[in-house]
């Protein structure tokens, strides 16, 4: 069934890097759901910072952190890179 | 009143995107009487084309009216926008890579063409096809709804026969562009959508707060002015569960969205997606910028008739009219992108799993291409006489529910990426008690909020509905499967193999050299 007409002539053993769907690294992943998920962690007014309550300013940070975290376990995954 | 100076620079903007719709018929030329030509641009975007695509395609002109509306009213629980977006990515980077290949090697072109090879159910199939449609229709009227909105404060619109000329026109002109140029035309279009996004939402967040005095007074101000009208500044703990909710199921559900999968299969590899998941959360931060909008019109004094026109007016307010028609261009630009590529991704659902299907076997790619042609037009007049017939309301209300119902085709999609554990019926029994579920706790709120009230052994649970669905929905899928493996209804063959999920395509530029 696998090698019908769809898949591709030398589609196997040709050098191809294969993606597993589980990786150690994935586990990193979960951090930004932990960090924000539970509101109880940044609903809070203070430490203000300029003015901006600790509420807003915490979750901006995790737009750099989030990206940051993902980035990381890009990098980290990359079969390549691997050995 | 008309600023014509506003409305100039308007028309301006919007003919030049129109010229590049057309123009992107001829870009990266390729046979547009095939579907995955014309509905997912032969499957050759790299990072930036597929950045732009997907950051235009998801982050819409009602989400840049629709977020800051809602901060502008109820306060901090409309700021659930920002952890969305933020754990929608790891997510994407670990999900959408699995989907792009097991699609790319078996030449699927929408979620339930895959549903259909992994479980060889057609019901099944049909389930997600109809779901992604239902949900996509009253998305592209919201659309034509951020449309409306910055027509009516630059003075066009208001009553009369005449009223609803501009919008009719504005979309004659996404509907014949979309049309001949397929998905290059949202695709070359976010380009420019996305840059003058980004121009005015850094305009807005430098000099809007340097005229108020700073962040500290608008937030100062948006303290004082949200306990009013019963919002708040900082969530109290009652919100909690609905903040958290309302942002972990929406993130579960965004890219179930056909239009956000056919964002990720028209990229040209399983890396270009993996490589977009960690460079998209800087679209988002755009959207956490403009959330705060809502406290900069709060704190302007802008008084809106509505909340959906707190923004508009706020720029209105600030801006001098040439910038308000650059702005104003931008959000309707917004508009077309996303409406595009919604209706491109409706009617490849239409085409592949409900027409080829059920009613009349294509026989030629190129008839599939046409058929999808004509149905995207379909679609998008739907949507038109959606939003000029009825109340805009209900397309506010339809596409809550839209969220809610979309949510319900993630075990199939989703799990389906990973095992054949689940019986293909009782996911479908799963995805039914989902949807009725679902609507009926949205529809019981009088479809006033997203979240429900759920009294389960003497206590009360306020989430977000669309994920209460969703918990029954596996619940069931996993009793369903037990019971029908037990009595021993039959499986159907899955068409596809382990190794097409994971195998990664080879990228050109890379570097095959080991160290």
């Amino acid at each position: 069934m696998k090698t019908g007409p769809s898949s591709k002539p030398g589609a196997r053993g040709g050098g191809r890097a294969s993606r597993p769907a589980f990786h150690p690294w994935y586990l990193v992943l979960l951090i930004p759901f932990i960090a924000l998920l539970w509101p109880p962690f940044y609903a809070h007014d203070q430490p203000e910072v300029w003015g901006i309550p600790f509420f807003y300013w915490y979750q901006f940070l995790w737009f750099l952190l989030g990206a940051f975290i993902t980035q990381i376990v890009h990098v980290a995954t990359r079969p390549r890179s691997a050995k | 009143m008309i600023n014509w100076t506003t409305l100039i620079i308007f028309v301006f903007f919007f003919l030049l995107v129109t010229v590049l719709g057309f123009i992107a018929a001829h870009w990266r030329r390729g046979d547009l009487t095939r579907l995955d030509e014309w509905g997912l641009a032969g499957r050759r975007f790299g990072t930036v084309i597929t950045w732009f695509l997907l950051g235009g395609d998801l982050y819409t002109a009602y989400t840049f009216i629709a977020v800051p509306a809602l901060v502008f009213g109820v306060g901090a629980l409309g700021f659930f926008a920002i952890p969305y977006t933020i754990i929608i990515y790891p997510l994407v980077f670990v999900l959408m890579p699995r989907l792009w290949a097991v699609c790319r090697r078996h030449h699927y072109v929408t979620p339930a063409d895959f549903v259909a090879g992994r479980y060889g159910s057609k019901g099944l199939a049909l389930a997600v096809a109809v779901t992604g449609i239902l949900a996509t229709m009253p998305y592209i009227a919201l659309q034509l709804v951020g449309i409306q909105v910055v027509l009516a404060t630059m003075g066009l619109g208001g009553a009369g026969v005449g009223a609803d000329l501009p919008l009719i026109v504005a979309f004659l002109i996404l509907a014949a562009y979309t049309y001949t140029s397929g998905l290059r035309a949202p695709a070359l279009i976010a380009l420019v959508k996305d840059t003058m996004i980004f121009i005015t939402v850094l305009a807005a967040i430098i000099l809007i707060p340097l005229k108020l005095g700073g962040y500290g007074n608008i937030f100062a101000a948006a303290a004082q002015a949200l306990p009013l009208k019963k919002g708040f500044l900082i969530l109290p703990p009652p919100a909690y569960l609905p903040y958290a909710s309302l942002a972990l199921g929406s993130a579960l559900a965004l890219f179930m969205y056909p239009h956000a999968i056919t964002g990720v299969l028209s990229a040209r590899s399983g890396r270009v997606v993996r490589r977009n998941a960690s460079l998209l959360p800087s679209y988002s931060i755009m959207l956490g910028l403009l959330a705060l909008l809502g406290y900069m019109a709060i704190a302007a004094g802008v008084k809106a008739p509505a909340p959906s026109l707190a923004v508009p007016y706020l720029l209105v307010k600030v801006f001098p009219a040439w910038f308000t028609g650059f702005a104003f261009a931008a959000i309707a630009i917004g508009a077309l992108v996303p409406a595009a590529i919604m209706s491109i991704a409706a009617s490849n659902l239409f085409t592949r799993n409900i027409y080829h299907a059920y009613f009349k076997a294509v026989s030629s790619a190129g008839e599939e291409a046409a058929v999808a042609k004509v149905v995207s037009l379909i679609v998008k007049v739907g949507a038109l006489l959606f939003v000029l017939v009825l109340p805009t309301q209900y397309a506010i209300n339809l596409q809550l529910l839209g969220g809610v119902w979309i949510l319900q085709t993630f075990p199939a999609i989703v799990f389906g990426l990973y095992t054949r554990w689940f019986h293909h019926g009782a996911m479908l029994l799963g995805w039914l008690a989902g949807m009725i579920w679902g609507t009926y706790m949205a529809a019981s709120t009088g479809f006033r909020s997203p979240v429900y009230p759920l009294h389960l052994g003497g206590m009360t649970f306020n989430a977000y509905a669309a994920l209460e669905a969703f918990v029954l929905n596996v619940l069931i899928a996993v009793v369903g499967t037990i019971v029908l493996d037990v009595v021993r209804v039959p499986r159907a063959a899955d068409a596809t193999a382990r190794d097409d999920y994971e195998a990664e395509e080879p990228e050109m530029v890379a570097p095959v050299a080991a160290g």
